[in-house]
Protein backbone atom coordinates (compact mmCIF):
# COMPACT_ATOMS: atom_id res chain seq x y z
CA UNK A 1 0.00 0.00 0.00
CA UNK A 2 1.49 3.60 -0.43
CA UNK A 3 0.98 6.68 1.40
CA UNK A 4 -1.85 8.50 -1.06
CA UNK A 5 -5.22 8.63 0.14
CA UNK A 6 -7.73 5.94 -1.52
CA UNK A 7 -10.11 7.64 -4.04
CA UNK A 8 -13.74 7.37 -2.81
CA UNK A 9 -15.09 5.97 -6.08
CA UNK A 10 -13.40 3.92 -8.76
CA UNK A 11 -12.68 6.18 -11.68
CA UNK A 12 -14.29 5.01 -14.84
CA UNK A 13 -12.15 5.36 -18.26
CA UNK A 14 -13.10 7.27 -21.25
CA UNK A 15 -15.73 4.66 -23.25
CA UNK A 16 -14.20 3.55 -26.50
CA UNK A 17 -16.37 5.64 -29.53
CA UNK A 18 -17.08 4.46 -32.81
CA UNK A 19 -18.96 6.04 -35.62
CA UNK A 20 -22.12 3.64 -34.53
CA UNK A 21 -21.77 4.32 -30.83
CA UNK A 22 -21.15 8.40 -31.51
CA UNK A 23 -25.21 9.31 -30.97
CA UNK A 24 -24.89 7.92 -27.84
CA UNK A 25 -22.15 9.77 -26.50
CA UNK A 26 -23.53 13.06 -28.25
CA UNK A 27 -27.06 12.73 -26.17
CA UNK A 28 -24.86 11.36 -23.05
CA UNK A 29 -22.62 14.48 -23.40
CA UNK A 30 -26.06 16.69 -22.59
CA UNK A 31 -27.34 14.35 -20.20
CA UNK A 32 -29.70 12.25 -22.27
CA UNK A 33 -29.97 8.42 -22.40
CA UNK A 34 -31.01 6.76 -25.31
CA UNK A 35 -31.50 3.20 -25.82
CA UNK A 36 -32.22 1.36 -30.01
CA UNK A 37 -35.72 0.09 -30.45
CA UNK A 38 -36.33 -1.79 -33.48
CA UNK A 39 -39.12 -0.71 -35.92
CA UNK A 40 -39.64 -4.14 -37.55
CA UNK A 41 -39.94 -6.09 -34.17
CA UNK A 42 -40.66 -3.47 -31.84
CA UNK A 43 -38.40 -5.01 -28.99
CA UNK A 44 -35.71 -2.48 -27.61
CA UNK A 45 -31.86 -4.11 -26.72
CA UNK A 46 -28.91 -2.85 -25.27
CA UNK A 47 -26.14 -2.23 -25.76
CA UNK A 48 -26.76 0.17 -28.99
CA UNK A 49 -26.44 -1.08 -32.19
CA UNK A 50 -27.06 -0.57 -36.39
CA UNK A 51 -29.01 -4.01 -36.65
CA UNK A 52 -31.52 -5.13 -34.17
CA UNK A 53 -30.11 -8.30 -32.12
CA UNK A 54 -33.78 -10.27 -32.26
CA UNK A 55 -34.92 -9.68 -35.63
CA UNK A 56 -31.60 -8.38 -37.77
CA UNK A 57 -33.62 -5.51 -39.20
CA UNK A 58 -31.59 -2.85 -39.95
CA UNK A 59 -34.46 -0.29 -39.09
CA UNK A 60 -33.66 0.32 -35.35
CA UNK A 61 -34.30 3.98 -33.96
CA UNK A 62 -32.70 5.64 -31.12
CA UNK A 63 -35.33 6.77 -28.14
CA UNK A 64 -34.63 8.38 -25.35
CA UNK A 65 -34.70 5.63 -21.96
CA UNK A 66 -36.77 6.80 -18.39
CA UNK A 67 -33.67 5.11 -17.14
CA UNK A 68 -35.39 3.59 -14.40
CA UNK A 69 -35.43 -0.11 -13.83
CA UNK A 70 -34.35 -3.33 -11.21
CA UNK A 71 -31.15 -4.37 -9.99
CA UNK A 72 -31.11 -7.87 -12.10
CA UNK A 73 -28.12 -9.04 -10.31
CA UNK A 74 -24.63 -8.26 -9.07
CA UNK A 75 -21.25 -8.30 -7.47
CA UNK A 76 -19.39 -6.00 -4.89
CA UNK A 77 -15.57 -6.05 -5.73
CA UNK A 78 -12.96 -6.07 -2.93
CA UNK A 79 -10.34 -3.97 -3.43
CA UNK A 80 -7.67 -3.55 -1.05
CA UNK A 81 -5.48 -1.04 -3.79
CA UNK A 82 -8.64 0.73 -4.58
CA UNK A 83 -11.67 1.83 -4.21
CA UNK A 84 -14.10 -1.24 -3.82
CA UNK A 85 -17.13 -1.11 -6.31
CA UNK A 86 -21.01 -2.64 -7.65
CA UNK A 87 -20.70 -3.95 -10.84
CA UNK A 88 -23.97 -5.54 -11.61
CA UNK A 89 -27.14 -5.76 -14.22
CA UNK A 90 -29.78 -3.60 -14.65
CA UNK A 91 -32.67 -4.35 -16.09
CA UNK A 92 -34.42 -1.05 -17.97
CA UNK A 93 -38.05 -1.01 -17.18
CA UNK A 94 -37.97 -0.75 -21.70
CA UNK A 95 -36.77 -4.29 -21.46
CA UNK A 96 -33.44 -4.75 -22.02
CA UNK A 97 -30.88 -5.51 -19.60
CA UNK A 98 -27.44 -3.63 -19.49
CA UNK A 99 -24.13 -3.59 -17.26
CA UNK A 100 -23.49 -0.88 -15.26
CA UNK A 101 -21.94 0.10 -12.11
CA UNK A 102 -24.22 1.06 -8.81
CA UNK A 103 -22.80 4.14 -7.44
CA UNK A 104 -23.96 6.40 -4.60
CA UNK A 105 -25.28 3.37 -2.26
CA UNK A 106 -24.24 1.45 0.70
CA UNK A 107 -22.52 -1.59 -1.07
CA UNK A 108 -23.31 -3.47 1.48
CA UNK A 109 -27.48 -3.06 1.21
CA UNK A 110 -27.65 -3.70 -2.86
CA UNK A 111 -30.50 -6.31 -3.01
CA UNK A 112 -31.60 -8.03 -6.19
CA UNK A 113 -34.54 -6.15 -7.85
CA UNK A 114 -34.23 -2.93 -6.16
CA UNK A 115 -35.33 0.02 -7.94
CA UNK A 116 -32.92 2.14 -9.37
CA UNK A 117 -32.39 5.07 -11.23
CA UNK A 118 -29.51 6.31 -14.19
CA UNK A 119 -27.20 9.17 -13.52
CA UNK A 120 -24.36 10.17 -15.24
CA UNK A 121 -20.51 9.70 -14.13
CA UNK A 122 -17.53 11.40 -15.68
CA UNK A 123 -15.06 9.52 -16.85
CA UNK A 124 -11.18 10.58 -17.62
CA UNK A 125 -11.41 12.28 -20.60
CA UNK A 126 -14.54 11.27 -22.07
CA UNK A 127 -18.18 11.49 -22.08
CA UNK A 128 -20.32 10.79 -18.76
CA UNK A 129 -21.29 7.16 -18.59
CA UNK A 130 -24.69 5.66 -17.61
CA UNK A 131 -24.12 4.25 -13.83
CA UNK A 132 -27.28 3.77 -11.02
CA UNK A 133 -28.11 4.23 -7.92
CA UNK A 134 -30.99 3.75 -5.21
CA UNK A 135 -34.23 5.23 -6.66
CA UNK B 1 -21.99 -37.48 -40.24
CA UNK B 2 -20.72 -38.05 -36.32
CA UNK B 3 -17.34 -38.10 -35.13
CA UNK B 4 -17.97 -40.90 -33.43
CA UNK B 5 -15.08 -43.18 -32.93
CA UNK B 6 -13.24 -41.48 -35.62
CA UNK B 7 -10.83 -40.39 -33.68
CA UNK B 8 -8.71 -41.09 -30.39
CA UNK B 9 -6.61 -39.30 -27.57
CA UNK B 10 -3.03 -40.72 -28.81
CA UNK B 11 -1.19 -38.81 -26.29
CA UNK B 12 -1.43 -36.26 -23.48
CA UNK B 13 1.26 -33.94 -21.23
CA UNK B 14 0.50 -31.79 -18.36
CA UNK B 15 3.79 -29.71 -17.85
CA UNK B 16 5.14 -29.95 -14.46
CA UNK B 17 5.97 -26.44 -13.81
CA UNK B 18 3.89 -24.01 -12.29
CA UNK B 19 6.21 -20.70 -11.76
CA UNK B 20 8.18 -20.57 -15.05
CA UNK B 21 10.76 -17.65 -14.55
CA UNK B 22 12.99 -18.70 -16.99
CA UNK B 23 11.22 -20.20 -19.86
CA UNK B 24 9.57 -18.55 -22.62
CA UNK B 25 6.25 -19.37 -23.62
CA UNK B 26 7.30 -20.45 -26.88
CA UNK B 27 9.44 -22.87 -25.35
CA UNK B 28 6.65 -24.23 -23.11
CA UNK B 29 4.21 -24.82 -26.08
CA UNK B 30 7.23 -26.84 -27.15
CA UNK B 31 8.21 -28.55 -24.10
CA UNK B 32 4.43 -29.54 -24.29
CA UNK B 33 4.27 -30.91 -27.74
CA UNK B 34 7.62 -33.02 -26.96
CA UNK B 35 6.08 -34.13 -23.81
CA UNK B 36 2.45 -35.59 -25.75
CA UNK B 37 4.32 -36.35 -28.66
CA UNK B 38 6.54 -38.73 -26.12
CA UNK B 39 3.57 -39.57 -24.13
CA UNK B 40 1.51 -41.08 -27.62
CA UNK B 41 5.16 -42.43 -29.00
CA UNK B 42 5.31 -40.21 -31.55
CA UNK B 43 7.96 -38.34 -33.35
CA UNK B 44 6.88 -34.69 -34.37
CA UNK B 45 7.13 -35.31 -38.02
CA UNK B 46 3.98 -37.65 -37.35
CA UNK B 47 2.11 -34.24 -36.86
CA UNK B 48 0.05 -33.26 -39.49
CA UNK B 49 -2.83 -31.04 -37.88
CA UNK B 50 -2.02 -28.48 -35.52
CA UNK B 51 -4.80 -26.53 -32.88
CA UNK B 52 -4.15 -23.85 -30.63
CA UNK B 53 -5.56 -20.56 -29.32
CA UNK B 54 -5.22 -16.99 -27.89
CA UNK B 55 -2.06 -18.04 -25.78
CA UNK B 56 -0.13 -18.76 -28.27
CA UNK B 57 2.03 -16.20 -28.91
CA UNK B 58 2.21 -14.97 -32.64
CA UNK B 59 0.10 -14.39 -35.63
CA UNK B 60 -2.28 -17.07 -35.21
CA UNK B 61 -1.10 -20.86 -35.45
CA UNK B 62 1.86 -19.88 -38.20
CA UNK B 63 3.98 -18.58 -35.74
CA UNK B 64 4.14 -21.82 -33.44
CA UNK B 65 3.98 -24.06 -36.22
CA UNK B 66 6.76 -21.90 -37.76
CA UNK B 67 8.96 -22.16 -34.34
CA UNK B 68 8.56 -26.13 -33.92
CA UNK B 69 9.18 -26.43 -37.65
CA UNK B 70 5.89 -28.32 -37.65
CA UNK B 71 4.47 -29.84 -41.54
CA UNK B 72 0.92 -29.40 -41.61
CA UNK B 73 -1.81 -29.66 -43.91
CA UNK B 74 -4.33 -28.61 -41.85
CA UNK B 75 -4.41 -25.59 -38.77
CA UNK B 76 -7.15 -24.09 -36.27
CA UNK B 77 -7.08 -21.25 -34.18
CA UNK B 78 -10.23 -21.27 -32.99
CA UNK B 79 -10.61 -19.01 -29.71
CA UNK B 80 -13.38 -19.42 -26.51
CA UNK B 81 -10.52 -18.74 -24.07
CA UNK B 82 -9.91 -21.18 -21.66
CA UNK B 83 -12.43 -23.92 -22.84
CA UNK B 84 -10.65 -23.89 -26.57
CA UNK B 85 -8.21 -27.03 -26.09
CA UNK B 86 -11.63 -28.82 -25.61
CA UNK B 87 -13.23 -27.60 -28.71
CA UNK B 88 -9.72 -28.39 -30.00
CA UNK B 89 -9.86 -31.72 -29.54
CA UNK B 90 -12.94 -32.05 -31.42
CA UNK B 91 -12.25 -29.79 -33.74
CA UNK B 92 -9.52 -32.43 -34.53
CA UNK B 93 -11.54 -35.38 -34.61
CA UNK B 94 -13.72 -33.67 -37.47
CA UNK B 95 -10.81 -32.82 -39.05
CA UNK B 96 -9.72 -36.43 -39.12
CA UNK B 97 -13.06 -37.81 -39.77
CA UNK B 98 -12.85 -35.53 -43.22
CA UNK B 99 -9.43 -37.14 -43.64
CA UNK B 100 -7.31 -33.43 -43.72
CA UNK B 101 -5.04 -34.74 -40.81
CA UNK B 102 -3.93 -38.17 -38.79
CA UNK B 103 -2.28 -36.99 -35.64
CA UNK B 104 -3.25 -34.21 -34.71
CA UNK B 105 -1.29 -31.40 -32.19
CA UNK B 106 -2.80 -29.37 -29.61
CA UNK B 107 -0.90 -27.37 -27.08
CA UNK B 108 -1.59 -24.32 -24.24
CA UNK B 109 1.02 -22.36 -22.74
CA UNK B 110 1.56 -19.01 -20.88
CA UNK B 111 3.58 -17.51 -17.90
CA UNK B 112 0.69 -15.20 -15.80
CA UNK B 113 2.67 -15.22 -12.83
CA UNK B 114 5.31 -13.59 -14.10
CA UNK B 115 3.27 -11.18 -16.06
CA UNK B 116 0.84 -9.87 -12.92
CA UNK B 117 1.43 -6.53 -11.29
CA UNK B 118 -1.19 -4.06 -9.79
CA UNK B 119 -4.08 -4.15 -11.68
CA UNK B 120 -6.84 -6.31 -11.23
CA UNK B 121 -5.00 -8.98 -9.03
CA UNK B 122 -4.73 -11.57 -11.93
CA UNK B 123 -8.18 -11.29 -13.21
CA UNK B 124 -8.70 -10.46 -16.70
CA UNK B 125 -10.22 -7.63 -17.72
CA UNK B 126 -13.51 -7.25 -20.05
CA UNK B 127 -12.51 -7.27 -23.65
CA UNK B 128 -10.35 -5.69 -26.21
CA UNK B 129 -11.53 -2.32 -27.19
CA UNK B 130 -12.38 -2.61 -30.57
CA UNK B 131 -15.10 -5.16 -29.45
CA UNK B 132 -18.37 -4.30 -30.38
CA UNK B 133 -19.46 -3.70 -26.83
CA UNK B 134 -16.14 -2.39 -25.75
CA UNK B 135 -17.48 1.03 -25.10
CA UNK B 136 -20.84 -0.01 -23.66
CA UNK B 137 -19.42 -2.74 -21.21
CA UNK B 138 -15.20 -2.37 -20.52
CA UNK B 139 -15.85 0.60 -18.68
CA UNK B 140 -17.58 -1.08 -15.57
CA UNK B 141 -14.37 -2.23 -14.10
CA UNK B 142 -15.70 -5.77 -15.02
CA UNK B 143 -13.32 -8.93 -14.36
CA UNK B 144 -12.99 -12.83 -14.30
CA UNK B 145 -13.97 -12.42 -10.82
CA UNK B 146 -16.84 -10.17 -10.48
CA UNK B 147 -18.32 -11.47 -13.90
CA UNK B 148 -18.17 -14.80 -12.10
CA UNK B 149 -19.70 -13.43 -8.81
CA UNK B 150 -22.69 -11.55 -10.76
CA UNK B 151 -23.96 -15.50 -11.92
CA UNK B 152 -23.20 -16.59 -8.42
CA UNK B 153 -25.45 -14.37 -6.68
CA UNK B 154 -28.28 -14.67 -9.22
CA UNK B 155 -28.44 -18.64 -8.64
CA UNK B 156 -28.38 -17.68 -5.23
CA UNK B 157 -31.28 -15.63 -5.43
CA UNK B 158 -33.43 -17.67 -7.95
CA UNK B 159 -32.72 -20.91 -6.27
CA UNK B 160 -31.33 -21.15 -2.58
CA UNK B 161 -27.53 -21.98 -3.30
CA UNK B 162 -25.64 -20.72 -0.48
CA UNK B 163 -21.83 -20.24 0.19
CA UNK B 164 -21.51 -23.44 1.95
CA UNK B 165 -22.81 -25.53 -1.30
CA UNK B 166 -19.84 -23.80 -3.49
CA UNK B 167 -17.08 -24.04 -0.69
CA UNK B 168 -17.93 -27.94 -0.85
CA UNK B 169 -16.45 -27.82 -4.72
CA UNK B 170 -13.33 -26.04 -3.38
CA UNK B 171 -13.06 -28.83 -0.44
CA UNK B 172 -13.35 -31.65 -3.27
CA UNK B 173 -10.87 -30.52 -5.39
CA UNK B 174 -8.53 -29.90 -1.95
CA UNK B 175 -9.27 -33.66 -1.37
CA UNK B 176 -7.76 -34.96 -4.16
CA UNK B 177 -4.88 -32.19 -5.06
CA UNK B 178 -2.98 -33.33 -1.49
CA UNK B 179 -2.24 -36.52 -3.85
CA UNK B 180 -0.65 -35.10 -6.83
CA UNK B 181 3.17 -33.49 -6.20
CA UNK B 182 2.42 -31.01 -8.92
CA UNK B 183 -0.08 -29.03 -7.74
CA UNK B 184 -0.12 -25.62 -6.42
CA UNK B 185 -1.95 -26.18 -3.67
CA UNK B 186 -2.02 -29.24 -1.73
CA UNK B 187 -3.62 -28.64 1.34
CA UNK B 188 -7.04 -30.55 2.14
CA UNK B 189 -9.21 -27.52 3.46
CA UNK B 190 -12.72 -27.56 5.07
CA UNK B 191 -15.99 -25.61 4.23
CA UNK B 192 -15.59 -22.83 6.78
CA UNK B 193 -11.91 -22.14 5.92
CA UNK B 194 -13.21 -21.55 2.58
CA UNK B 195 -16.11 -19.31 4.24
CA UNK B 196 -13.45 -17.36 6.23
CA UNK B 197 -11.12 -16.50 3.53
CA UNK B 198 -11.38 -12.70 2.21
CA UNK B 199 -14.43 -12.03 -0.52
CA UNK B 200 -12.96 -11.02 -3.47
CA UNK B 201 -15.89 -10.32 -5.77
CA UNK B 202 -19.57 -11.18 -3.67
CA UNK B 203 -20.44 -13.57 -3.29
CA UNK B 204 -17.31 -15.09 -3.96
CA UNK B 205 -14.74 -15.58 -1.57
CA UNK B 206 -10.96 -16.21 -2.25
CA UNK B 207 -10.96 -20.09 -1.95
CA UNK B 208 -14.02 -19.77 -4.56
CA UNK B 209 -11.53 -19.02 -7.17
CA UNK B 210 -8.75 -20.96 -9.30
CA UNK B 211 -5.28 -20.58 -8.78
CA UNK B 212 -3.00 -18.13 -11.14
CA UNK B 213 -0.44 -20.55 -13.04
CA UNK B 214 2.30 -20.95 -15.59
CA UNK B 215 2.70 -23.97 -17.63
CA UNK B 216 0.92 -25.40 -20.20
CA UNK B 217 0.03 -29.29 -21.87
CA UNK B 218 -0.57 -31.08 -24.87
CA UNK B 219 -2.93 -33.52 -26.18
CA UNK B 220 -2.03 -35.22 -29.65
CA UNK B 221 -5.41 -36.67 -31.24
CA UNK B 222 -5.29 -39.19 -33.92
CA UNK B 223 -7.07 -41.04 -36.59
CA UNK B 224 -8.51 -44.90 -35.60
CA UNK B 225 -5.41 -46.45 -37.64
CA UNK B 226 -2.48 -44.41 -35.93
CA UNK B 227 -4.15 -44.74 -32.27
CA UNK B 228 -4.07 -48.90 -32.80
CA UNK B 229 -0.26 -49.04 -34.24
CA UNK B 230 0.62 -46.94 -30.50
CA UNK B 231 1.16 -48.62 -27.43
CA UNK B 232 -1.01 -47.10 -25.40
CA UNK B 233 -4.37 -47.26 -24.04
CA UNK B 234 -7.18 -46.93 -26.52
CA UNK B 235 -9.30 -43.62 -25.33
CA UNK B 236 -12.09 -43.08 -28.47
CA UNK B 237 -13.95 -39.67 -29.05
CA UNK B 238 -17.56 -40.21 -28.90
CA UNK B 239 -18.84 -37.03 -28.40
CA UNK B 240 -18.11 -33.46 -28.64
CA UNK B 241 -20.01 -30.39 -29.20
CA UNK B 242 -19.44 -26.29 -28.66
CA UNK B 243 -21.88 -23.48 -27.92
CA UNK B 244 -21.60 -19.47 -27.45
CA UNK B 245 -23.64 -17.47 -25.42
CA UNK B 246 -23.79 -13.95 -24.85
CA UNK B 247 -26.27 -11.01 -23.27
CA UNK B 248 -27.95 -11.52 -26.15
CA UNK B 249 -29.05 -8.02 -26.55
CA UNK B 250 -30.16 -7.71 -23.30
CA UNK B 251 -32.97 -9.55 -24.13
CA UNK B 252 -34.34 -12.10 -21.92
CA UNK B 253 -31.03 -12.03 -19.54
CA UNK B 254 -30.72 -15.56 -17.63
CA UNK B 255 -27.16 -15.69 -15.99
CA UNK B 256 -28.23 -18.72 -14.23
CA UNK B 257 -26.85 -21.41 -17.13
CA UNK B 258 -24.22 -20.99 -19.08
CA UNK B 259 -23.49 -22.43 -22.92
CA UNK B 260 -22.96 -25.76 -21.60
CA UNK B 261 -27.24 -26.51 -21.64
CA UNK B 262 -26.57 -26.19 -25.54
CA UNK B 263 -23.67 -28.01 -25.89
CA UNK B 264 -23.59 -30.63 -23.12
CA UNK B 265 -27.06 -32.46 -24.55
CA UNK B 266 -25.43 -32.06 -28.04
CA UNK B 267 -22.35 -34.13 -26.85
CA UNK B 268 -24.25 -36.36 -24.93
CA UNK B 269 -26.82 -37.07 -27.67
CA UNK B 270 -24.01 -38.01 -29.99
CA UNK B 271 -21.91 -40.30 -27.91
CA UNK B 272 -25.52 -42.06 -27.03
CA UNK B 273 -24.35 -41.74 -23.40
CA UNK B 274 -26.63 -39.85 -20.37
CA UNK B 275 -24.93 -37.75 -17.54
CA UNK B 276 -25.99 -41.40 -15.63
CA UNK B 277 -23.42 -43.17 -17.36
CA UNK B 278 -20.55 -41.07 -16.80
CA UNK B 279 -18.30 -42.42 -14.29
CA UNK B 280 -15.97 -39.55 -14.06
CA UNK B 281 -16.19 -35.90 -15.08
CA UNK B 282 -13.73 -33.24 -15.49
CA UNK B 283 -15.54 -29.77 -15.30
CA UNK B 284 -13.80 -26.57 -15.73
CA UNK B 285 -13.75 -24.78 -12.37
CA UNK B 286 -12.58 -21.19 -13.11
CA UNK B 287 -14.56 -20.38 -9.55
CA UNK B 288 -16.74 -22.73 -7.69
CA UNK B 289 -19.73 -21.18 -9.29
CA UNK B 290 -18.53 -22.11 -12.88
CA UNK B 291 -18.49 -25.83 -11.46
CA UNK B 292 -22.18 -25.72 -10.12
CA UNK B 293 -23.77 -24.25 -13.00
CA UNK B 294 -21.86 -27.11 -15.63
CA UNK B 295 -23.02 -29.55 -13.71
CA UNK B 296 -26.92 -28.53 -13.67
CA UNK B 297 -26.71 -27.57 -17.66
CA UNK B 298 -24.97 -31.02 -18.68
CA UNK B 299 -27.74 -32.82 -16.92
CA UNK B 300 -25.81 -34.37 -13.80
CA UNK B 301 -29.03 -32.34 -12.02
CA UNK B 302 -32.31 -30.65 -12.32
CA UNK B 303 -31.60 -26.45 -12.45
CA UNK B 304 -31.03 -25.00 -9.42
CA UNK B 305 -29.95 -28.61 -7.68
CA UNK B 306 -26.70 -27.95 -8.14
CA UNK B 307 -26.20 -26.77 -4.70
CA UNK B 308 -27.59 -30.06 -2.73
CA UNK B 309 -25.99 -32.27 -5.32
CA UNK B 310 -22.15 -30.72 -4.82
CA UNK B 311 -23.05 -30.89 -0.84
CA UNK B 312 -21.45 -33.28 1.56
CA UNK B 313 -18.13 -34.52 -0.60
CA UNK B 314 -20.48 -35.84 -3.60
CA UNK B 315 -17.65 -34.81 -6.41
CA UNK B 316 -14.54 -36.37 -4.06
CA UNK B 317 -13.34 -39.93 -5.99
CA UNK B 318 -14.14 -42.88 -3.28
CA UNK B 319 -16.40 -40.90 -1.88
CA UNK B 320 -19.24 -38.87 -3.67
CA UNK B 321 -21.01 -39.93 -6.45
CA UNK B 322 -19.66 -38.30 -9.26
CA UNK B 323 -15.68 -37.47 -8.49
CA UNK B 324 -14.53 -34.56 -10.49
CA UNK B 325 -11.51 -33.09 -11.19
CA UNK B 326 -9.07 -35.86 -9.71
CA UNK B 327 -5.57 -33.76 -10.46
CA UNK B 328 -7.07 -30.79 -7.95
CA UNK B 329 -8.36 -29.05 -10.94
CA UNK B 330 -7.73 -25.47 -11.56
CA UNK B 331 -8.82 -24.61 -8.10
CA UNK B 332 -6.33 -26.51 -6.28
CA UNK B 333 -3.48 -27.94 -9.08
CA UNK B 334 -3.19 -25.87 -12.35
CA UNK B 335 -5.09 -23.16 -14.59
CA UNK B 336 -2.19 -22.78 -16.51
CA UNK B 337 -2.31 -19.34 -18.05
CA UNK B 338 -5.77 -19.11 -16.86
CA UNK B 339 -7.19 -21.28 -19.04
CA UNK B 340 -8.33 -24.83 -17.84
CA UNK B 341 -9.18 -26.45 -20.77
CA UNK B 342 -6.27 -29.29 -21.36
CA UNK B 343 -5.92 -30.14 -17.73
CA UNK B 344 -9.91 -31.79 -17.99
CA UNK B 345 -9.25 -33.36 -21.14
CA UNK B 346 -5.53 -34.60 -19.88
CA UNK B 347 -6.84 -35.60 -16.74
CA UNK B 348 -9.78 -37.46 -18.09
CA UNK B 349 -7.55 -39.56 -19.83
CA UNK B 350 -5.51 -39.83 -17.21
CA UNK B 351 -8.89 -41.87 -15.53
CA UNK B 352 -9.78 -43.79 -18.56
CA UNK B 353 -6.27 -45.21 -18.66
CA UNK B 354 -6.18 -46.15 -15.29
CA UNK B 355 -3.16 -43.51 -14.88
CA UNK B 356 -4.74 -41.65 -12.33
CA UNK B 357 -2.89 -41.33 -8.64
CA UNK B 358 -4.28 -44.57 -6.97
CA UNK B 359 -5.92 -42.68 -4.13
CA UNK B 360 -8.10 -40.97 -6.84
CA UNK B 361 -8.40 -43.31 -9.47
CA UNK B 362 -11.89 -44.51 -10.45
CA UNK B 363 -12.47 -48.08 -10.17
CA UNK B 364 -13.09 -49.69 -14.34
CA UNK B 365 -13.39 -45.99 -15.05
CA UNK B 366 -14.17 -46.35 -18.98
CA UNK B 367 -17.04 -43.69 -19.65
CA UNK B 368 -15.46 -40.00 -18.87
CA UNK B 369 -16.49 -36.12 -19.72
CA UNK B 370 -14.47 -33.15 -19.85
CA UNK B 371 -16.33 -29.78 -20.05
CA UNK B 372 -15.24 -26.33 -19.86
CA UNK B 373 -16.20 -22.32 -20.09
CA UNK B 374 -14.08 -19.97 -21.36
CA UNK B 375 -14.04 -16.23 -21.70
CA UNK B 376 -17.07 -14.58 -19.19
CA UNK B 377 -19.58 -16.43 -17.62
CA UNK B 378 -22.15 -13.62 -16.83
CA UNK B 379 -21.43 -11.98 -20.14
CA UNK B 380 -19.41 -13.75 -23.72
CA UNK B 381 -18.75 -16.93 -22.97
CA UNK B 382 -17.93 -20.61 -25.19
CA UNK B 383 -18.34 -24.25 -24.11
CA UNK B 384 -16.93 -26.90 -25.22
CA UNK B 385 -17.89 -30.62 -24.04
CA UNK B 386 -16.09 -33.90 -24.92
CA UNK B 387 -17.33 -36.81 -24.12
CA UNK B 388 -14.85 -40.31 -24.02
CA UNK B 389 -14.80 -43.92 -23.80
CA UNK B 390 -12.12 -46.45 -22.84
CA UNK B 391 -12.06 -48.92 -25.23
Amino acid sequence: MNDQPRPATRKIPAPAINNESRPFWDAAREGRFLIKRCRACGRAHWYPRLSCPFCFSDVTMWEASAGEGAIYTFSVMRRTDGPSYAIGYVTLDEGPAMLTNFVDCDLEALEIGQRVRLRFQETEGGPPVPVFAPA
Amino acid sequence: MSIKGKAYIGGVFEHPIREATDQSTPQLHAECAKGALADAGLIRDDVDGYFCAGDAPGFGAMSMIDYMGLKVRHMDSTETGGSSYILHVGHAAEAIAAGKCSVALVTLAGRPRQMRGGGLGGGRAMGPSEAPEAGFENIYGGTTHNVYGMCAMRHMYEYGTTSEQLAWIKVAASHHAQWNPHALLREVVTVEEVLASPIIASPLHRLDCCVITDGGGAVIVVSPEVARSLKRPLVKIIGSAEAPKGPRGGGDLDLTFSAGAWSGPAAFAEAGVTPADIKYASIYDSFTITVLMQLEDLGFCAKGDGGRFVADGALISGIGKLPFNTDGGGLCNNHPTNRGGITKVIEAVRQLRGEAHPKVQVPSCDLAIAHGTGGFLGARHGAATLILERE
